[in-house]
């Protein structure tokens, strides 16, 4: 892996041209448009990224930017689903350990789910079943790929209670999930992903439904068993705060695209793009009373079937005019290289950003 | 669980009640109110004073209000008499009435006849579920092909067409027309072969309209639930889409489905009566509309009572399945 | 009898659907063939065959399951209580009574002829005096003779209307007019044979004594009400579910509404009994929810007759008209259908408005909707039906409503109306029964023709089970303003008495259960029925029948619509069938026989 760089993850070039990547995960110019009788959807829009194992990438953006059905790309998942019957068109490449996904045959795609790469989602009472015991679930989870008894399935369910936390595990084991905290929900959640071992784990929003302190626990949690299965792992949020420390890479979407992105320290400290300083500025700090968002993004996510033309971030950015002739709505940004391994899509040069950032936003940071 | 059983039970017992309360209070103050006579229509062409009085005593029509409820309260547990003229006639209980129609008491008869309009229930619900069930999750899954369309064409077909068409259309192609099936009912201790060939088209007719609606209902209902962020969890942990539809979707869609199956199964008499009717079935369904045509309220009262039971028995039913099959409802 | 009832289920499944009909009639009888008039291969007869007539007498073999098939049970099988006339017909397989109705086809039918009785009734003391013998060997089903006290029990029986409701009360009302007697279950004497008007010397002979005389005494005797019921046998108001038997056939099981079974009285015997051939050696009773599948196992053959005789449906008709002609026959029912003016509804007072409404009256079109010359029957053109003795039939037509008015005359209609003050025409409602379809197609027609007129007509539909408080109660019917009531009428036994008298005499108007709704108060009426109670003669008889009639056609209280026809069905196993007057223009069931005992 001799051309990873130093922050190990992984925000290789746009367009791989090798047939078999090197990288543990490699999404190429990935496409997923639902078609509906409005018009066709295009929520994920030619999208590039890497990641190892054991890194974590973090996937930022409000909802609706394309990050949830990226990750539902990945698993396998984009079936018809919310946008009415017809199917989704996905295209681009997703190769994981060497395989490429789309093209693989779907059953093949379904030995992996669950089992090489696994998810947890982002409402747990909604994401279980709530007929079956957690244990129930966990175990079918496990004998999807294994082939045991349910005795030893059910042992390994409960160890993996224990692993995450969750207090006498074999007596919770056959409890509903509505008897179960939001909490405890979750981590029964992460126990079922990870009771397999996946070398890839995606969580989706896994806090969104948690109140702060059980966040923090559910996150040291995620990072723990990363850093004993060393598993790659993506972590999707609207939150910057939630990836903050967790993230090796960070990835910043929307409309469909990537903005920014880069190691998670460059993003953070150095970002440079006009929506990533707003999500910084709307990230919730303890230290700092919630209505003083000082760079909040206003207006509302673009159309998905109708992109505003040139930078899509356009019509909410307070910088839209700063480059001339108007070509922030003409003319689309590419991804460019801002620093090392960072890349951000934007008409401003990088001093105006520069100054910008450091001048008028980091201060009120 | 058994705190839940017993509070269903308790509420059963006051639902009893009161219906028996509402129907005493339909049968025997609504026409009072209304100026009808009673004891007129029980009587012939030219009547007689002395036979108009004779009805009347015997259903105890000058009575006041309290003590004929009471009379219809105590017949049910302890039976009760109608005398008059010399006649004496023992209603035993539990004594839903006597009809100087037929001058039968009511309850036997019922009872006779109730295991007719049970059987084409139960034999209905059968047919319906499997094929209501069948068609309504294969459209589901391939939603927008010919095969949905067609298949809730005919299911609108099925919800639209009345009773009496689809029975006598099929009487007319296998009975009368093909001679495939006598179509003519025979009781089961008779001939089992007789009784299967007397009950299927009435199975089938009256199947047909339910298993239309239940076809709609899953398919609306299975859509709705594959939509369930459950559901990609179940496909999320590697499961095949058989598994995913049997063992999570089809349980879901279940929950629904029993709570109509229930209430259908209860009120089923409207279906039954034109079934009943059509296929010259000696149910309840049919006794209850000769009774009305009659004027036989005894009858009437009985078969109305008999159906609240029904209806009750079936909620209860419902709602203790309910509970083993949705653990979350056992809190409630 | 009563207002005929036809059943309501049969209007249900009538209304199911005309495109099944279609498909009955094709698929029904793929294979029939076609029977036309003059018999066929499958052994019909042919049409009319046995109206009025006896088809295959010769033919009928002992033995054999005579199988009927009914949309209606019996208002009740005892024979005090029964009132259908299809029970009356019958209740002659398992009751017998002095006298009977001839078993002879049409008019003959109606006579009356000697059953317990060795013979008609001695008359004597001006008519007020009937004496009868008991024929030897005459048996109940246990073997015990029947004697005059049992003959004379069941007659008083009718006095316990308390408790036996529902039968003709004839009997009650001239041996005790005053209603003196209590009844046999009231009675404090030790035999419960306390009616004085009837006497029984000796087991064998009877001797009923009127107050006064009525000239068809013998008709009511041979009622089914007339007859014996044996005490110790007598479970009052439940003898209907097992009357005990004293004809050739006994009941072996019954459940109301679905089947009955006769099975033979083997204490019966055939030379105690002139009347009954007894040729089955079964009789069963299937009933039926659905019109539509009855006629089409009656087509089928499955079963053999239609037990209430009221007519096929009209999808069952076509069938049968189309492919099985051979097997039908088109009698006189009996019945006229009607529409009668009550007097106490304005301007219905005033007899130009009523003769407004008749010749305003388009009578094809009222017939056609009755269901036109072979189904519906003929226009009815005065009020006395063709089977009742006096009749003119259509030769007497006073309006002309089968001549020149048949599709109505409105000149005329409006001449009458301006003699009645009401040159512009009026407002009246039509009081019709929501359970007969046919009924309501006909207060259509009748409003859309004396819409031309200037008479407009409301249709009201009321409830056709509750008939004897709405349009049976006179209060009410001038509270609603019904100023055309639409009904229909067939004789309880063949005379103008039988037929008229509720009708047409003051004396039958009621506050409830009316059905004098013309409430028609005339002396010279009242006389002629008075004239007619004395006159013993027949011919003498059926003279003021026919001057009674006429009176009630000049008063203009009626419009005829219909001298009333069936449609029946007789399977080809049938031998010995015939219809007769004595029944209305049914069948008469208690001699029909089958070819094959099989």
């Amino acid at each position: 892996m001799t051309d990873l760089s130093k922050s190990g993850a992984a925000v290789g070039e746009p367009t791989g041209t090798s047939p078999t990547p090197k990288a543990f995960l490699e999404v190429r110019d990935l496409k997923v448009h639902f078609p509906t009788d409005d018009g066709l959807v295009k929520s994920v829009d030619g999208l590039s990224f890497q990641l190892e194992k054991g890194k974590t990438l973090g996937i930022v953006g409000e909802s609706g930017s394309g990050k949830s059905v990226t990750s539902l790309g990945i698993m396998g998942l984009h079936t018809a689903g919310q946008y009415g019957r017809r199917k989704a068109q996905i295209s681009g490449e997703i190769w994981l350990d060497g395989t490429e996904l789309l093209s693989a045959d779907p059953d093949e795609v379904r030995k992996l789910r669950g089992r090489q790469m696994s998810m947890i989602f982002q409402d747990p009472l909604s994401a279980l079943h709530p007929y079956y015991t957690i244990g129930q679930q966990i175990v079918e989870a496990y004998r999807v790929h294994h082939d045991v008894d349910k005795k030893t399935a059910k042992r390994r369910a409960v160890e993996m209670l224990d692993r995450v936390g969750i207090p006498q595990p074999d007596k919770r084991v056959d409890s509903y999930p509505h008897e179960f905290s939001g909490g405890m929900r979750q981590r029964a959640m992460i126990a079922m992903s990870l009771v397999n071992n996946p070398e890839l784990l995606i969580a989706d929003e896994p806090t969104t439904a948690l109140d702060v302190t059980v966040q923090a626990q559910i996150l040291d949690l995620i990072r723990d068993l990363q850093t004993e299965f060393g598993s790659a792992v993506i972590i999707i949020t609207h939150d910057l705060g939630v990836v903050a420390e967790l993230a090796d890479d960070l990835l910043v979407m929307y409309g469909g695209r990537c903005v920014e992105r880069g190691p998670a320290e460059k993003v953070f400290y150095e970002p440079r793009h006009p929506y990533t300083w707003g999500l910084l500025g709307s990230m919730p700090r303890l230290d700092r009373d919630q209505q003083e968002r000082l760079i909040p993004v206003k207006g509302s996510p673009p159309s998905l079937i109708n992109l505003p033309s040139g930078c899509a971030f356009n019509p909410r950015c307070p910088y839209a005019d700063v480059p001339k002739d108007d070509v922030t709505r003409t003319v689309r940004p590419e991804l460019a290289e801002v620093g090392s391994k960072h890349w951000a899509a934007c008409h401003m040069s990088q001093e105006q950003r520069e100054r910008i950032w450091t001048e008028e936003i980091a201060p009120k940071l | 669980m058994l705190a839940y059983l017993i509070r269903r039970l308790f509420a059963a017992a006051v639902m009893l009640v009161v219906i028996i309360l509402v129907v005493f209070g339909i049968f025997f103050l609504v026409p009072k109110w209304a100026g009808v006579d009673v004891a007129l229509s029980f009587v012939g062409k030219q009547a007689d004073p002395a036979a108009v009085e004779g009805v009347r005593q015997k259903l105890g029509l000058s009575d006041p209000v309290f003590v004929q409820a009471w009379e219809f309260f105590k017949g049910i547990f302890a039976g009760r008499t109608y005398a008059a003229g010399g006649d004496v006639t023992h209603c035993s209980a539990p004594c839903f009435g006597y009809s100087f129609r037929t001058e039968q008491s009511v309850w036997p008869v019922l009872t006779e006849r109730f295991p007719v309009t049970l059987a084409l229930a139960l034999g209905a619900a059968v047919l319906w579920l499997i094929f209501g069930l069948a068609a309504g999750v294969l459209s589901a899954l391939k939603r927008g092909t010919l095969w949905d369309r067609g298949a809730m064409v005919v299911a609108l077909a099925g919800v639209s067409l009345p009773i009496y068409f689809t029975g006598l259309l099929s009487l007319a192609i296998f009975s009368y027309g093909l001679g495939w099936i006598d179509g003519e009912f025979v009781p089961l201790e008779e001939s089992l072969t007789g009784w299967l060939g007397g009950m299927i088209l009435p199975w089938i007719t009256l199947a047909f309209l339910y298993a239309a609606m239940y076809a709609r209902i899953t398919r609306a209902t299975m859509m709705e639930i594959l939509g369930e962020d459950y559901i990609r969890t179940a496909r999320a942990k590697g499961l095949k889409e058989q598994v995913v539809i049997r063992k999570h979707a089809m349980r879901s869609t279940l929950t629904p489905l029993l709570t109509m199956l229930g209430m259908d199964l209860g009120a089923l008499m409207g279906g039954a009566i034109l079934t009943e009717t059509t296929f010259s079935l000696p149910g309840l369904g049919q006794k209850v509309l000769d009774a009305i045509q009659n004027q036989d309220l005894p009858f009437i009262l009985g078969v109305v009572l008999i159906t609240s039971l029904a209806v009750l028995i079936a909620n209860l039913v419902v709602d203790i399945l309910y509970a083993v099959i949705d653990p979350r409802v056992r809190l409630a | 009898m009563t207002t005929q009832r036809t059943s309501g289920r049969r209007k249900q499944a009538l209304a199911a659907a005309a495109v099944v009909a279609a498909l009955l009639t094709t698929a029904a009888c793929g294979g029939g063939g076609d029977d036309s008039n003059g018999g066929s291969k499958n052994g019909a007869a042919g049409f009319d065959a046995a109206n009025n007539k006896v088809l295959q007498a010769s033919e009928a073999k002992k033995g054999g399951t005579l199988k009927f098939a009914s949309t209606q049970d019996a208002d009740s099988w005892d024979t005090t209580r029964g009132y259908y006339g299809f029970m009356w017909n019958f209740s002659r397989y398992y009751s017998r009574q002095l006298v009977t109705n001839k078993t002879e086809p049409g008019s003959a039918g109606a006579e009356v002829t000697p059953d317990l009785a060795t013979g008609l009734a001695k008359v004597s003391d001006d008519g007020k005096t009937y004496t009868y013998t008991l024929r030897d060997g005459v048996t109940w089903e246990d073997g015990k003779p029947i004697t005059s006290k049992d003959v004379k029990y069941g007659i008083e029986r009718v006095w316990a209307q308390d408790v036996l409701s529902g039968g003709p009360v004839y009997l009650k009302d001239v041996l005790d007019p005053k209603g003196e007697y209590q009844g046999p279950y009231k009675d404090k004497s030790k035999d419960k044979l306390g009616l004085k008007a009837i006497e029984t010397p000796d087991d064998k002979t009877i001797v009923f004594k009127l107050p006064k005389a009525n000239s068809d005494f013998e008709e009511m005797l041979a009622l089914t009400s007339a007859s014996p019921v044996r005490q110790d046998k007598d479970t009052k108001s439940k003898y209907g579910l097992r009357p005990f038997s004293s004809g050739p056939y006994k009941f072996e099981s019954y459940n109301p509404g679905k089947d009955l079974t006769l099975v033979r009285n083997t204490e019966w015997k055939q030379e105690s009994d002139p009347v009954r051939k007894a040729y089955p050696d079964k009789i069963t009773i299937k009933f039926f929810s659905n019109a539509n599948d009855l006629d089409a196992r009656l087509l089928a053959g499955d079963y053999d007759i239609d037990l209430a005789q009221t007519g096929m449906s009209p999808q069952g008709r076509t069938t049968a008209l189309k492919e099985h002609k051979g097997n039908l026959d088109n009698p006189v029912s009996g019945y006229i259908r009607y529409a009668s003016f009550p007097q106490n509804v304005k301007p219905f007072d005033n007899i130009h408005c009523r003769k407004a409404v008749l010749y305003g009256a388009d009578h094809v079109s009222l017939q056609t909707a009755r269901g036109g010359p072979v189904a519906g029957g003929d226009i009815g053109t005065n009020m006395l039906p063709p089977s009742v003795p006096g009749s003119e039939g259509q030769k007497y037509d006073p309006y002309e409503m089968a001549g020149a008015n048949k599709k109505g005359n409105v000149e005329k209609a409006k001449e009458e109306l301006k003699a009645c003050g009401k040159p512009n025409g009026f407002k009246t409602t039509i009081a019709v029964r929501n359970n007969k379809p046919v009924e309501v197609a006909t207060a259509e027609s009748l409003q859309a023709s004396l819409k031309k007129v200037g008479i407009d007509v409301e249709i009201d539909q009321y409830d056709g089970a509750q008939y004897a408080s709405t349009v049976g109660s006179p209060s009410n019917v001038q509270k609603k303003g019904y100023g055309i009531i639409i009904m229909g009428w067939g004789p309880d036994f063949p005379s103008v008495q039988g037929y008229g008298l509720p009708l047409w005499h003051s004396g039958y108007i009621l506050d409830s259960a009316n059905n004098n709704f013309a409430m028609i108060d005339d002396k010279k009426i009242d006389g002629l029925f008075a004239d007619y109670l004395t006159q013993l003669d027949d011919a003498g008889k059926a003279k003021i029948a026919t001057e009674i009639n006429h009176k009630v056609m000049e008063g203009a209280y009626y419009l005829p619509f219909v001298f009333e026809k069936f449609i029946n069905w007789r399977s080809s196993r049938l031998a010995n069938v015939y219809t007769t007057d004595g029944y209305s223009g049914m069948y008469d069931f208690v001699n029909l026989g089958l070819k094959s005992s099989k």
